[in-house]
């Protein structure tokens, strides 16, 4: 049994809080869920709730971060992120506050809290507010070794995290995170997967599956979708001829559109789009809502073919 | 000169130096920077601020969040007159490349504790502000102004609950209660009805003065700093365009309003007692 990505957080958030007496913690209401409710008891005066009010979460962390304290601001990602877009862009943003923010349950990963709570668009707001950095962890070991440099960023961080436990993917022994730089997980030379988060797993197996009928994908965890890799994803992009994304977003405003910006371009190439369809979210466990949204190791595999077939006639 | 006549003279420099200010670019948001100048002189030249400007970064400063931040041209009259920037710095007021934006850039602008300008989240940074400075364990206050109109956006509501929750007694706010925004009175566009009676609800220590008494705005915030178990609203009764009399016979029509080069004579005029 590995650890859930929310006591990941919490431990390397508690180590943080012991060496560096900037960082601070702030929960609206859902602190229990998202594991930080731990760190008010040897850090009351740091870690607090601002009760259920995520706008005056957001401008409250910017006027700590005026007086030089480094917060984190915790809730669901629909409510970190589109129901406080005003308040990130300007109080934290354009004020170059230097507050980090957790969304948890991103995506689909909202499961039986239903369409309400599922973000699908909460990258493509954010994406489009400058200066801000936009990290989604794919496992334990990478959101370990990310918090550090998240915390050394002197700047906006939203940190867009699956909150169970997720299925490991890093090894810890030989595994070197970099916040600006994408893990190439796998190489191939046929097609490109641009996978984050939650959906590595399924590019992952979705390579195994290419791998199988002779065709060799090159994995790349996207973990930072702004400012992205252009530099990795490029090389591949030219390698291979022919990419696909994997997310947990909505296809339009996330990585896919990010990786169609950066290859219409730099790179015009087959570029095929796995995630949610633009279409809202809906009640359901996360393996029913994948394979009814088309977003499993076989909707990527078909997705892979697609990309390889329109290769050189685009 | 006793100190209310040298307050008042400077309440009257930050109108003239506003008005010279926005009349050489021609429009502005002249009734709500009018509104605020006894206050401002209060704050910077009275009983307010323990501020260094020679040191303006000093950490343990008291603070000013404008978070009705449209007011910023008074507030940078203000900071010229007290050092911080030479006065003819006001001249570049929303000229490509100043450092002196409608609305207040912490940024951009010497002396500008905090960015401002989308309604509401200036006073939640204020109670940021506030519990940071108690967690250092400073001696300052932060002080902070909202608009009357302002009092319409929900954020401010939730930071009120939050400042009273907090117990951040070293938070002392203003309400620039003019009456007027720019789809009308307050009243006619979404009444406040009682502002005290709310935020007294809220927890707060409120008072009620007259804004344009430096007078009583000094005593307010002495009997403010006094209280040290819960943030302070001081309401102040304002006139929105108060000193320049064709400015506040404009009403609502004096938000954000363009000036003649005539106009801006005649208020110059007006303020120089001419």
């Amino acid at each position: 049994m590995g650890k859930e990505m929310r006591a990941v957080l919490a431990e390397q958030l508690l180590e943080a809080m012991k060496s560096n007496p900037d960082i601070a913690v702030l929960d609206a209401d859902l602190a229990k869920a998202n594991g930080t409710i731990g760190l008010r008891e040897a850090f009351p005066e740091r870690a607090f709730d601002v009760g259920i009010a995520e706008q005056n979460m957001a401008s409250i962390a910017a006027g700590m971060a005026s007086y030089g304290f480094i917060p984190f601001i915790g809730s669901f990602t629909a409510f970190a992120t589109r129901r406080i877009c005003d308040q990130i862009a300007i109080s934290i943003c354009y004020a170059r506050q230097n507050v980090k923010i957790i969304g948890s349950d991103p995506g689909i990963a909202a499961e039986l809290n239903g369409g309400t709570h599922m973000s699908v668009e909460d990258i493509g707001v954010l994406r489009s507010i400058p200066s801000i950095v936009i990290f989604e962890p794919a496992d334990a070991v990478q959101l370990a070794q990310a918090v550090p440099q998240i915390i050394a960023h002197p700047g906006p961080v939203y940190i867009r995290l699956f909150r169970k436990e997720a299925p490991p993917i890093f090894d810890p022994a030989s595994y070197r995170f970099d916040l600006m730089k994408a893990d190439v997980v796998q190489s191939g030379r046929d097609v490109t997967l641009l996978a984050s988060g939650i959906m590595l797993a399924e590019a992952m197996e979705a390579a195994r599956l290419l791998a199988a009928q002779g065709v060799g994908a090159e994995v790349i965890n996207v973990h930072t979708i702004k400012p992205l890799d252009e530099r990795t994803v490029l090389s591949s992009a030219r390698k291979t001829g022919a990419v696909v994304t994997c997310e947990n977003h909505n296809v339009t405003g996330g990585l896919g559109s990010a990786a169609a910006e950066l290859l219409c371009g730099q790179a015009p190439m087959p570029l095929e789009r796995v995630g949610v369809e633009d279409h809202f979210g809906e009640v359901a466990k996360l393996d029913y809502l994948k394979r009814a949204y088309h977003m499993t190791a076989a909707d990527i595999v078909r997705a892979a073919k697609r990309a390889m077939e329109r290769k050189g006639s685009s | 000169m006793d100190k209310r006549d040298y307050l008042e003279d400077m309440a009257r420099k930050i109108r003239y130096y506003t008005m010279d200010e926005i009349g050489r670019l021609g429009v502005g948001h002249v009734g709500g920077c009018l509104s605020l100048a006894e206050l401002l002189a209060v704050l910077y030249f009275g009983e307010g601020m323990r501020v260094r400007p020679e040191e303006p970064g000093w950490p343990e400063r008291d603070r000013l969040v404008l978070s009705k931040a449209h007011a910023g041209p008074a507030l940078y009259a203000a900071l010229a007159l007290k050092g911080y920037f030479p006065l003819e710095e006001l001249h570049t007021l929303n000229r490509p490349g100043t450092k002196l934006p409608s609305h207040c850039d912490m940024n951009r602008t010497v002396g500008v504790d905090m960015t401002a300008g989308s309604l509401g989240q200036g006073y939640s940074c204020a109670v940021g502000m506030a519990k940071a400075a108690k967690i250092r364990g400073y001696d300052a206050c932060v002080f902070a102004v909202i608009g009357d109109g302002e009092a319409q956006e929900g954020q401010i509501w939730e930071a009120s609950m939050a400042a009273a929750h907090f117990k951040l007694d070293r938070l002392i706010s203003f309400l620039d209660w003019n009456g007027k925004q720019i789809d009308g009175t307050v009243d006619e566009v979404m009444s406040l009805r009682d502002p005290a009676e709310k935020w007294r609800a809220f927890g707060y220590h409120v008072q009620t003065v007259d804004g344009h008494d430096v007078s009583a705005v000094s005593d307010a915030i002495r009997q403010a700093k006094a209280d040290t178990e819960a943030p302070s609203m001081i309401i102040l009764k304002t006139t929105k365009g108060k000193g320049v009399s064709f400015v506040e016979a404009a009403g609502c029509g004096n938000h954000n309003m363009p000036l003649t080069p005539e106009q801006t004579r005649q208020a110059l005029d007006e303020l120089a007692g001419r």
